[in-house]
């Protein structure tokens, strides 16, 4: 089975920037190195639609983060977006659209103004498959993790207080 | 010399698992037909059945977009790089949602092209190679 595996200060960042846009839909990705599966370069994208239900890259963005990615042998690893009045769990639009097959879709609920709901998916020929998320608390202890399971909301982390 | 055509995963199931292939044109719409004569099925991924690039799938020619260069009409010449990369896109709005509530012409077409262009790209995922 799979499992998304992410460092906290990621998971952070992604939040404060899907908080940031609110209410409209944020957008971006985690590069990482090709074949390794692990998410290292937080690169938070415009979303050209500007939408409170739509997200689009920009595509001269989407050009240039590409390249980027290719000329450092990364591959996007985790593609997110934020979903500002509904569930974090893909659309039919977010399912028809899914073009990366070896992609983390990771999506944030920001519906509720305290508390936020992250969850990750696999969406590979038309097919959603939900996976855990394993938050890696690098800065405390890189053996610790806390892990979100199947929707789990983390309603009880406190990002203020994350010992950083 | 010949056009260097870089080809995203999600398509690369047309052409052997290639990253990069070559081809010749003097226009996109030229090159997309030669791709597809080795490639068989690239081109209909592409375009649609109106005969115009799909909406949520970006190619470029070197550095620009080519929906800034004529499209499907786009000039290319031997060196040229021509980049595909579907659109990253999506959204809560479900277009069986959209299409229930839009009772303007102008966003139910833009809802069928999104339509269209999803389905294009999700159609053939059977075919996508596993990475």
């Amino acid at each position: 089975m799979h499992v998304l595996s992410i460092d906290r200060s990621i998971i952070d960042a992604i939040v404060a920037h899907a908080r940031r846009d609110h209410p409209d839909e944020a957008c971006g990705v985690v590069a990482g190195p090709v074949g390794s599966d692990t998410p290292t370069r937080h690169i938070p994208m415009d979303n050209a639609a500007r939408s409170m239900t739509f997200y689009e890259f920009d595509s001269m963005e989407h050009l240039r983060v590409w390249r980027e990615m290719d000329d450092r042998d990364e591959e996007p690893v985790v593609i997110y977006h934020s979903h500002t009045a509904t569930e974090a769990y893909p659309s039919r639009t977010d399912v028809s659209f899914a073009g990366e097959p070896g992609a983390h879709y990771l999506l944030v609920s920001t519906r509720e103004p305290d508390a936020e709901e992250i969850r990750s998916f696999r969406i590979v020929d038309g097919v959603v498959a939900e996976e855990p998320v394993r938050v890696v608390e690098a800065g405390v202890d890189p053996h610790a993790v806390q892990s979100y399971m199947f929707g789990q909301s983390p309603a009880t982390v406190d990002y203020e207080c994350s010992g950083r | 010399m010949a056009i260097e055509v870089r080809i995203p995963t999600i398509l690369r199931s047309y052409t052997g698992g290639a990253k990069v292939v070559d081809g010749t044109g003097d226009t996109l719409a030229d090159l997309l037909t030669d791709l597809d004569s080795r490639h068989g099925g690239l081109r209909g991924r592409l375009i649609t059945d109106a005969g115009t690039l799909h909406r949520f799938v970006n190619v470029y020619v070197n550095d620009e977009d080519v929906r800034f260069l004529g499209a499907l009409d786009a000039k290319l010449s031997d060196g040229d790089s021509v980049t595909i990369l579907p659109a990253v896109a999506g959204g809560a709005f479900g277009f069986a949602a959209a299409a229930a509530i839009s009772s303007h012409g102008a966003a139910a077409a833009a809802i069928s092209s999104h339509g269209a262009a999803a389905a294009a790209i999700s159609s053939h995922g059977a075919a996508v190679a596993a990475r």
